[in-house]
């Protein structure tokens, strides 16, 4: 018996690996679980209650998912062309910003104009921020992890000091939060009694329009081109600067729109709490679904189910909530040996 | 300005700039000693997370201090061994992984804490390592005071940077580290293992990382809060590029980072009515961009560094 490399996994073994990375995940998880004195089949089953148990359960676990779709997609996005773009928790606070700057009442709109409006302007805040990074790296070859990861800790600084000042609302009883969006702003709820909202269709249209972007654009091609091979893509005659720059846009632009969606679907209002780190569990979807557009969806909903789940679970069973970062984290290294796996077949014989 | 440059001249300042650095030299140096070897460790962040809690607990459940210590660097270690595993052994995505283990890291420590001080609104506290006089030299005005009037960690701290720099620069294991990080098929040639040694230096790195978490829980706080951390492990991965991947230059780049840190605290206080202070708490991290937007560009990153070795390979 011996190992060969292959060139191509069969799609079945790549759609198969999300799922057994999650298995794995959940096997291990089971360990913690014995830690904390309690039956990880009683805490699983309470787990997958609260996630997909009721009608309720499952809108809660859809309108959790929206924020990772955006972010999962900035991830992806970005990782494709190799640019590491870890600061989608940022981004994703600039486009909430930038929902509040222009949402709360500088310009009433009709819905069908100002909820366009309110992600153009998403985007853009998201995008603007990530051109740092990215000027940076182009022009001074100033490495982009730590220089995204950094800014983040910067903007919620900011964010922290517009709420507590400037853009405090008189209303909220001195809790530090902003204004809420003005009614023509708000995203409809798309079921009733729930808090799923119409972001997670947008959420829908952007991963068909990525997956369409790479598949079958020039900029797309290059964008795959350079994540390759960046010396064959030069010689090809391939910007890279310029594909480095399309990928920037398109990722922070995505991370903005989860802002948006946060802000004027889920909370109505910009806080610190907006996001309980969205951003880094992004980089986690997009590695789940082996950094495809369409596999982004089929990911955040899984692992979102996982948080709702386990939010659930602590509830009714004496386990820490953090329980769903230790499984995400734990799914996101498995899929990481999965695919590294499943480029190898196992010969019999000589 | 006279205020400043009177303020720059009193012990109080150089203390807590130290107090500041300290946990900064170790997971500068850990990270150091890792991207020498060809390997980038971004899960800094998580291991300094985790180093902070299983310190603080093993003190909480009656432990002895050093003993604590062995601890949280036998815990950094067993993360290290895992990343060495995805990154070394596997060859996966460094960048992945890094941030991989640094969510599984805090994740576990949040986790762990919570289990174990279930219902607390106010962190439980524990008795830290005290400041310990070195004689003679402590008596030497301001400098001593403020570099020989510290907790033991502390000391260990300037240990280590010799001791990295001797082991670096003038023991053979030290040359064969730096090669596996500048050109590890001629560590292979020698017939030395160059897995084993990555893996050997992503594990004391991450040792070193664990500690510097520790020393933030055992000396200079009593108590594990949630987000403590804050990006100093991010900062760290600046300072490394900073120092140009020497461990004096680590040392400097961590105090100079730190009288930075110490006069924006100060400046907070003074300037709270005119400027918000966030404004000033953005001050560290703003730094570290321009840190690194300084030396981008004739940055020597060690060759070999995001590169998976794979026995046999020829370039």
């Amino acid at each position: 018996m011996r190992l060969k490399t292959r060139r191509d996994a069969p799609v079945w073994l790549i759609a198969l690996l999300p799922i057994l990375s999650i298995g794995v995940a959940f096997i291990i998880g089971a360990f913690f679980i014995i830690w904390a004195g309690e039956s990880p089949i009683t805490a699983y089953i309470a787990l997958i209650k609260g996630s997909l148990g009721s009608t309720f359960a499952i809108t809660e676990s859809l309108a959790r998912a929206t924020p990772l779709i955006f972010t999962g997609l900035a991830a992806a996005v970005a990782f494709r062309a190799k640019f590491w773009n870890i600061g989608a928790e940022g981004q994703l606070y600039c486009g909430a910003m930038a929902a509040t700057l222009v949402g709360t009442g500088v310009i009433d709109l009709p819905a069908p104009i100002m909820i366009p409006m309110l992600f153009i302007a998403g985007a853009l805040g998201g995008c603007l921020i990530l051109l740092v990074p990215v000027v940076l790296k182009t022009h001074m070859k100033v490495d982009e992890v730590v220089t995204t990861l950094l800014l983040n800790f910067v903007i919620l600084l900011f964010v922290n000091m517009l709420l507590e000042g400037p853009w405090k609302d008189p209303m909220a009883m001195g809790w530090p939060q902003a204004a809420r969006i003005i009614d023509n702003g708000v995203l409809p709820t798309i079921v009733a009694k729930s808090r799923l909202h119409f972001g997670i269709i947008i959420a829908l249209v952007m991963s068909v329009v990525m997956w369409a972007i790479l598949r079958f654009t020039v900029w797309g091609y290059e964008i795959r081109a350079v994540g390759y091979n960046q010396q064959a893509s030069t010689f090809f005659g391939i910007s890279i600067n310029k594909s480095v720059l399309m990928v920037a846009l398109f990722s922070g632009g995505l991370a903005g729109m989860a802002g948006v969606s946060e802000v004027a679907g889920l909370k109505g209002y910009l806080t610190l709490t907006l996001s309980p780190g969205f951003g880094y569990t992004g980089i986690a979807v997009a590695m789940l679904a082996q950094l495809h557009p369409i596999g982004v969806i089929v990911s955040a909903i899984f692992l979102a189910s996982i948080y709702v789940g386990a939010d659930a679970m602590s509830r009714t069973v004496n386990i820490p909530n953090y329980i769903a970062d230790i499984l995400v984290a734990i799914s996101l290294l498995s899929v990481l040996v999965g695919a590294m796996l499943a480029r190898f077949r196992i010969v019999w014989g000589k | 300005m006279m205020e400043l440059f009177e303020m720059m001249l009193t012990a109080g300042l150089w203390a807590s700039v130290i107090r500041i650095a300290t946990p900064l030299i170790f997971a500068t140096l850990g990270e150091l000693i890792c991207e020498r070897a060809g390997v980038l460790n971004l899960g800094i962040e998580g291991i300094m997370t985790i180093g902070a809690m299983a310190g603080w607990i093993w003190v909480y459940q009656g432990g002895e201090l050093w003993g604590g210590v062995v601890f949280v660097a036998i815990v950094g270690m067993l993360f290290g061994f895992l990343h060495s595993i995805l990154v070394v052994y596997l060859g996966l995505s460094q960048h992945v992984s890094g941030i991989g283990i640094t969510l599984l890291a805090s994740s576990i420590s949040y986790y762990a804490y919570t289990m174990l001080i279930p219902f607390s609104t106010t962190p439980p506290k524990i008795v830290p390592f005290s400041a310990f006089e070195v004689p003679v030299l402590s008596s030497i005005p301001i400098i001593g005071e403020a570099f020989f009037n510290q907790s033991a960690l502390t000391y260990l701290a300037y240990i280590l940077v010799i001791v990295t720099f001797y082991v670096l620069y003038k023991m053979p294991i030290g040359l064969t580290i730096r090669m596996a990080g500048e050109n590890p098929v001629a560590n292979e040639a020698q017939g030395i293992n160059v897995l084993l040694i990555r893996t050997g230096a992503v594990m004391a790195g991450s040792a070193l990382m664990a500690i510097g978490g520790a020393f933030l829980t055992m000396s200079a706080f009593d108590a594990f809060y949630f987000g403590m951390i804050n990006g100093r492990g991010w900062i760290c991965i600046a300072l490394v590029i900073f120092a140009s991947w020497r461990p004096g230059k680590a040392f400097l780049g961590a105090i100079l980072f730190a009288l930075f840190e110490a006069l924006q605290i100060r400046a907070q206080l003074i300037g709270a009515d005119v400027i918000p202070y966030q404004i000033f708490s953005m001050m560290p991290y703003f730094l570290s961009i321009v840190a690194m937007m300084l030396v981008a560009r004739r940055a020597a990153y060690p060759k070999a560094l995001l590169v998976p070795f794979r026995q046999g390979d020829r370039i």
